[in-house]
């Protein structure tokens, strides 16, 4: 048992949570950003927006996000420059949610357009039918409905992406949770179990929250028919 | 996708002269923005500010010929399918066990399944192989990090196919299970003999689904020193400095193969459809771990509010309540709470509290069940 | 009940699938082939210069010193059976008698030397960095302040730097050895930093376009590692390194691996008196 608390005083776990539960907000915010325009472009009346935004979600559920992030350092940071800050540690960090941000935000278009699907026909053609256009409709009418019906959905993309946001790790951010795990099993071999189970619970203790925030919510939120 | 069509055509609509011109000069400005970053990409690329021209033949030349393919990419793509073969099969297995562990009559069995499948639901993959790899190679295990990379998939996408399974079971109509207990099955053999079987049809598509997920995940196997393609394009890149080419052709395999299978998956449904009688649908309802809930019961209200359009007959009762409530006994107490049996004893009271209004506030969880128009209402209790 | 039937021979014939399925798939993935009167040698697959897999075959300094010594051990060359021996696994690999030599820039170490035997050294590495070629700011490992240095995840060379020579160096982390170096190429970061020997592999690759410091400043004895307690083996290992050193053999695998590259070996320990397989024990 002292040897536990000796591992919680030598490395910086809560940190490390710390910088995943970081990764995963920003990300969470771009991403939500970003799908909400995707899902506009999806829906518009102009083709050539239709088929870009149809094409970045069917690349982005097709590809291996690990690929995305070394795509971030080697792709993005090294040849096109895209630089955040001189310093390494925050520039990892900011490229790291960026690749989060993009691989997301098609899974959270996905989400959305799911939520779409429980605003019936009758919906869209009483906007139609009072004259408001593709964009007040869409708006106005539409998307707050496929909001409140897409709060599940959305909470498991949450969810998905605080796992995910593990895989920075592969764009060299060196501080968050497995590449701290690696480091704390290669040194106490010994322990290797209870160093799983420390993170295991860490990752529980996180994700049961918004797992029940996220039912609370989506009943609560559901339009009622 | 069909949905997304008819919701597409109805949220303007049809443009007359003047909106098609309309749209006809967004789409060209709309062409042009992507064609402009496509070339200020590219030409970033030819000649980048320190550093080479990425896009000279002879880096690209090493990535795409005949020994970078026999070397690399296919020996390399050989272990990525031969890890997400073992882990999808694994993960069948592991799925049916603990998602049937889940439906069975003992309290025990069903709360050490929940348990376990919530837990592999909560953590990282990535997290899973890291402690298998070293675990197994400290155990002196043979290919560590292969068996570490099937193991963590399974436990992974197992707990995904558990709550398919559930969900699946769930799903099919309620007339399946009383009619094989009326002919004196048990309501375990009923399970196993006759919902299952049901439920695996029903799976399918989605289970095609979750391969492209293990398929993309196989990939983190790169972070454990897994020679797959991804590692192994990485190695060919190390060859030649050509890294970021090979990563470019690695995507595209990725791309190719993942995409296949999604297609497959949409293909699929409709044949399923045929052997079971839960709807087979390729998306599956990606699950919440602890306690999910899920939007499937909400789509398929709104789906029936349209089906009266066609003048048909409207429908005695919902589609199921999906998600993890789908247990066996719950999916019977929504068919009695949907007013299937207007005579069974749990819905009278409900009647009965609608017509006093002037105890509105009373906490009776039934209550306003039985307003004819309000359909939706019921399943989202 | 025909109903039953079919669905009961329909669960059969699926679970039926899957196994098959799985036992191709098991069969495939544990397929042994005949290893009888065979040696079995670990190198690296993935460090251009020491053991890298080309063309079916594989080459690097490691490969040529591990072929001299099987030859000299009695095996010709398609007796030998080439494994991957990665960082973290060598130890176990060894322990497990996946492999009967190891033959992977294989540091020895009093703390491996508790694990696994080890014979040799038949190479001494330092640590060095590598630049680009027009990049004159960095001409030792002190001018690293304030620069950008890459290096292995996992390994300690970069921390080395940082505590006892430049505590300003921004350090960055890669998988791979090729991914720093493609950085050094885009210019992200100035330096790279490993054993000599490696670097001059990488550089030999990178058509003129990176240099190496020249200025080792550890020593990493590189030691043939074999199963723990085999001082049978070890001595004729040491008899087959002192004999290569002897014949230029030795000098001609450093050559032709290093091709393109100003890169000499640390003269002042190179090349090394193997002698472990009768002191190794005892240290």
């Amino acid at each position: 048992m002292s040897e536990f608390l000796q591992l919680f005083t030598q490395y910086n776990i809560i940190g490390a949570f710390w910088v995943n539960i970081q990764l995963t907000l920003w990300s969470a915010l771009f991403s939500l950003i970003l799908g909400v325009l995707l899902l506009m472009m999806r829906i518009s009346p102009i083709s050539s927006l239709r088929g870009l935004a149809g094409a970045y979600v069917e690349f982005f559920k097709n590809m291996p996000l690990t690929i995305i992030m070394v795509f971030m350092v080697l792709g993005a940071y090294a040849q096109l420059k895209l630089t955040f800050s001189d310093k390494f540690v925050v520039n990892f960090f900011w490229l790291a949610v960026t690749g989060l941000s993009l691989y997301t935000a098609a899974f959270v278009c996905e989400s959305l357009r799911s939520g779409m699907n429980t605003v019936p026909l009758g919906q869209a053609e009483a906007a139609r039918a009072l004259g408001l256009g593709f964009f007040q409709s869409a708006t106005e009418v539409i998307l707050p409905q496929a909001f409140r019906g897409s709060v599940a959905p959305l909470g498991n993309t949450l969810i998905a992406l605080l796992k995910n946001s593990t895989v920075a790790a592969a764009a060299s951010v060196a501080t968050e949770t497995s590449s701290l795990m690696s480091t704390m099993i290669e040194f106490h071999a010994n322990s290797i179990v209870g160093i799983f189970l420390i993170f295991a619970l860490g990752y529980i203790i996180l994700i049961i929250p918004i797992g029940l925030l996220t039912t609370a919510l989506s009943n609560k939120l559901a339009v009622r028919r | 996708m069909d949905n997304n069509q008819t919701e597409t055509s109805v949220l303007f609509d049809e443009p007359g002269p003047r909106g098609k011109r309309n749209i006809r000069i967004a789409n060209w400005i709309g062409g042009i923005v992507v064609v402009a970053l496509a070339v200020l990409i590219l030409m970033r690329l030819h000649n980048p500010p320190d550093g080479e021209n990425q896009l000279d033949w002879q880096l690209w030349l090493p990535a795409l010929d005949f020994e970078a393919w026999t070397d690399f990419y296919l020996p390399g793509l050989w272990m990525t399918i031969k890890a997400a073969a073992v882990a999808v099969v694994g993960s069948m297995i592991f799925g049916l066990l603990f998602g049937i562990g889940r439906l069975l009559p003992s309290n025990i069995l069903k709360g050490v399944s929940s348990v376990i499948v919530e837990f592999c639901r909560a953590v990282p993959v990535l997290m899973f192989m890291i402690f298998f790899w070293r675990f197994f190679a400290f155990a002196g295990v043979k290919g560590a990090s292969y068996w570490a990379v099937v193991l963590a998939l399974i436990l992974y996408n197992g707990s995904v196919v558990a709550e398919l399974v559930r969900s699946g079971v769930g799903n099919l109509p309620g007339g399946q299970r009383e009619a094989s207990l009326a002919l004196g099955l048990t309501r375990t053999q009923s399970l196993m003999k006759i919902e299952v079987p049901q439920a695996l049809y029903a799976m399918l598509p989605a289970a095609v689904t979750q391969l492209v997920v293990v398929l993309k995940d196989t990939a983190l196997g790169s972070i454990i020193m897994y020679t797959d393609l991804l590692q192994e394009s990485r190695r060919l890149g190390s060859m030649y400095f050509n890294i970021l080419q090979t990563l470019v052709v690695a995507g595209v395999i990725y791309f190719i193969v993942c995409w296949m299978l999604s297609e497959l998956a949409e293909w699929l449904p409709s044949r399923m459809q045929t052997r079971t009688a839960a709807p087979a649908e390729a998306e599956p309802m990606a699950p919440i771990a602890i306690m999910d809930a899920s939007n499937v019961n909400q789509i398929a209200v709104a789906k029936e509010l349209g089906e009266d359009h066609y003048g048909g007959a409207p429908r005695r009762y919902h589609v199921r309540h999906r998600g993890s409530n789908a247990t066996a006994r719950g999916w019977r107490k929504d068919r009695y709470m949907q007013g299937y049996d207007p005579n069974h004893p749990d819905i009278l009271p409900d009647q009965h509290h609608i017509e006093l209004p002037e105890f509105p506030e009373l906490p009776h969880p039934k209550s306003s069940k039985t307003k004819k128009d309000d359909k939706g209402d019921k399943d989202k209790q | 009940m025909t109903r039953f039937n079919q669905c009961m021979k329909a669960l059969k014939r699926l679970a039926a699938a899957v196994c098959a399925a799985a036992c191709v798939v098991t069969l495939a993935a544990c397929g042994t082939d005949d290893e009888a009167g065979k040696v079995r040698i670990g190198i690296k697959f993935d460090q251009p210069g020491l053991g890298f897999k080309k063309a079916g075959t594989y080459v690097g300094f490691d490969v040529d010193v591990a072929r001299y010594v099987a030859r000299k051990l009695g095996y010709s060359d398609d007796q030998i059976v080439f494994k991957e021996a990665p960082s973290k696994q060598r130890e176990a690999m060894l322990q497990n008698g996946d492999v009967d030599m190891i033959f992977a820039s294989y540091s020895i170490t009093e703390e491996r030397q508790k694990a696994v035997s080890f014979a040799g050294p038949y190479f001494v590495a330092g640590q060095d960095l590598m630049v680009r070629k027009d990049d004159h700011d960095i001409n030792s490992v002190n001018d690293l302040n304030g620069k950008r240095l890459c290096s292995v995840t996992g390994s300690t060379s970069a921390q080395v730097v940082k505590e006892r020579f430049a505590s300003e160096v921004q350090l960055m982390e890669q998988p791979g050895y090729a991914e720093c170096a493609t950085a050094l190429f885009s210019g992200i970061v100035d330096a790279v930093t490993t054993d000599d020997i490696i670097l001059a592999g990488l550089a030999a690759n990178a058509r003129g376009r990176l240099r190496l410091i020249g200025k080792p400043f550890t020593q990493e004895y590189y030691g043939v590692g074999i199963k723990k307690g085999n001082t049978a083996l070890a001595r004729r290992v040491d008899a087959a390194i002192i004999d290569m050193e002897k014949d230029g053999s030795w000098q001609r695998a450093i050559n032709d691996n290093t091709r393109g590259v100003t890169y000499k070996p640390n003269m002042k320990y190179n090349p090394p008196k193997a002698d472990l397989g009768k002191t190794g024990e005892k240290a």
